[in-house]
């Protein structure tokens, strides 16, 4: 069964178009990352898939589970990380995490076994009592993706989860969330804007004025599109290159 | 079911952890009640002289009489401030944290109302202790009946701020608020002058204040501090927060905000 599975989805903003028949799938334990140009209808899909914003046409279903029938299950299975800072700065890190336990409903025996492994595996143990404020950038995002893997989700999705970390962080970022890929069988889906974190076998899709343009092994894409990842990006997101 | 009460008792776990972290928030919530206790009333005392009303039993010095109405001005500032943060913050921050929970969308703004509406009597009860020091002391018994009272009358006032906050635009900053909900409903209410003082000037601003929510707020939390019981009331209380309540979570919707912005 497939992590994620979007189809014919659409949506407005009134009379404005944001997606259009939005349509691809997420196999178990692959990396996906989503490109686009600003106003692609990146936003608009992840507000769509964390149900911010109601479904209008199309459907979304993670592991199986429809968020238009059975938003519940298909929650259960999502875990988020957005592109803006969503923490507590206030709060100690172990308070954020069991924040989040709680809103997912998690007993607190689960909650303590699980707070324990997520903080061992991100390297946080040691900073479980200190504010989210005295923690820079990268070991924030570090937190933020312990909170999103807490109840175990199958599918995780990071909007933009490198913006505002320096290269070498960014390049960690990226290689933890493929372990975790490759470790935990988790899905990922990343969107990004950045070409540099793409690898040749991860699963590409390219949003381009609210239509999937492509879709496929990143390699195989380049190689269809212009050789490169650069020269198909650009070929592919130029106004008119939508079919 | 435990799932729905993990949930909830973690939503009020955060606020508590979030006020008692942020100690000047819960000061500056005081200063201005006290400002209006220690210095307007002081002043007005001479001014204002208060006939024997219910649920008095006797003459009452003026400050007296607006303490319920200071209490509840605490509830009507904290709601609006609430919810006003819950709109701004559902597309980022906070609450789409809150929103990817799998539960009920209902349950967890009703769990969020309820929740910053508990941290408010802290602030309530944190008030009345300085002004029992100060002098004003109502029966005991009457600060324990007032618990609930509060509470309902919080949770009304949180209601009613995420309804105009989800209806109206323009409340999208704080100013906007100050000047077309707190000042109106706060001014146009008993809770600085009985409604009687009202009449005696004009038959149409002690219409506007006898049909103000907020004064049957007040009246209820006035009866309740002295072991009365006001029907009317309470009826007007629980059913508008039923209804502000409803109102309230079935225009919660982001996607309206965002197509308000494209239009």
């Amino acid at each position: 069964m497939n992590a994620l599975e979007v189809s014919e989805l659409s949506f407005a903003y009134g009379a404005k178009e944001a997606l259009r028949q939005v349509s691809f799938s997420l196999a178990p334990g692959r990396f996906a990352a989503l490109l686009g140009p600003n106003g692609a209808g990146k936003s608009t899909l992840i507000a769509l898939l964390t149900r911010l914003y109601d479904l209008q046409r199309g459907d979304i279903r993670v592991g199986g589970c429809s968020l238009r029938n059975a938003a519940r299950p298909a929650l259960k299975q999502l875990g988020v990380v957005f592109q803006q800072s969503t923490l507590d700065l206030d709060l100690s890190v172990e308070q954020n995490l069991r924040y989040h336990a709680a809103l997912h409903g998690m007993s607190r025996r689960q909650t303590g076994f699980r707070v324990d492994a997520e903080l061992a595996r991100q390297a946080l143990t040691e900073r479980r009592r200190e504010r989210v404020r005295e923690l820079n950038g990268g070991h924030r995002r570090r937190v933020e993706i312990a909170r999103a893997l807490l109840h175990e989700p199958r599918l995780l999705l990071l909007d933009e989860a490198s913006v505002g970390l320096d290269p070498a962080s960014r390049l960690a970022l990226n290689q933890h969330i493929r372990s975790l890929c490759r470790e935990q069988n988790i899905s990922v889906l990343w969107t990004t804007h950045l070409l540099d974190e793409v690898q040749p076998s991860d699963d590409l899709l390219i949003l381009h004025q609210g239509r999937l343009v492509a879709s496929g092994q990143a390699d195989a894409l380049s190689l269809e599109h212009g050789g490169d990842l650069g020269s198909a990006f650009a070929r592919l997101t130029t106004s008119g290159a939508v079919q | 079911m435990n799932a729905y009460w993990q949930c909830f008792s973690g939503i009020v776990l955060r606020e508590w952890l979030r006020f008692v972290l942020q100690r000047t928030r819960f000061l500056s919530a005081l200063v201005r009640p006290l400002l209006w206790l220690l210095v307007f009333a002081a002043g007005f005392r001479a001014a204002l002289g208060i006939a024997i009303i219910e649920p008095y039993d006797t003459y009452i010095p003026y400050e007296v009489y607006i303490i319920p109405g200071l209490a509840c001005m605490i509830l009507l500032f904290n709601g609006m401030q609430g919810s006003l943060s819950m709109v701004y913050d559902r597309e980022m921050g906070s609450m789409r944290v809150l929103l990817t929970s799998p539960l009920p969308r209902t349950f967890l703004l009703c769990s969020k109302l309820l929740a910053t509406s508990l941290i408010s009597l802290l602030q309530v009860y944190a008030f009345l202790a300085i002004a029992w020091v100060y002098g004003v002391q109502p029966p005991a018994m009457g600060l324990l009946i007032a618990l609930p009272a509060l509470l309902l009358v919080a949770l009304m006032l949180s209601a009613l701020g995420l309804l105009l906050s989800n209806a109206i635009r323009q409340l999208e900053n704080f100013a906007g608020v100050m000047n077309f909900v707190i000042f109106p409903l706060f001014f146009l209410s008993s809770a600085l002058y009985p409604l009687w003082k009202m009449r005696e000037s004009s038959e149409w601003l002690y219409w506007l204040c006898a049909l103000n929510p907020f004064t049957h707020a007040v009246e209820l939390v006035r009866f309740a501090l002295y072991e009365r019981f006001n029907p009317l009331a309470l009826a007007v209380c629980v059913g508008l927060t039923l209804v502000f309540a409803l109102l309230a979570v079935l225009t919660f919707n982001p996607q309206h905000a965002a197509l308000r912005k494209t239009n």
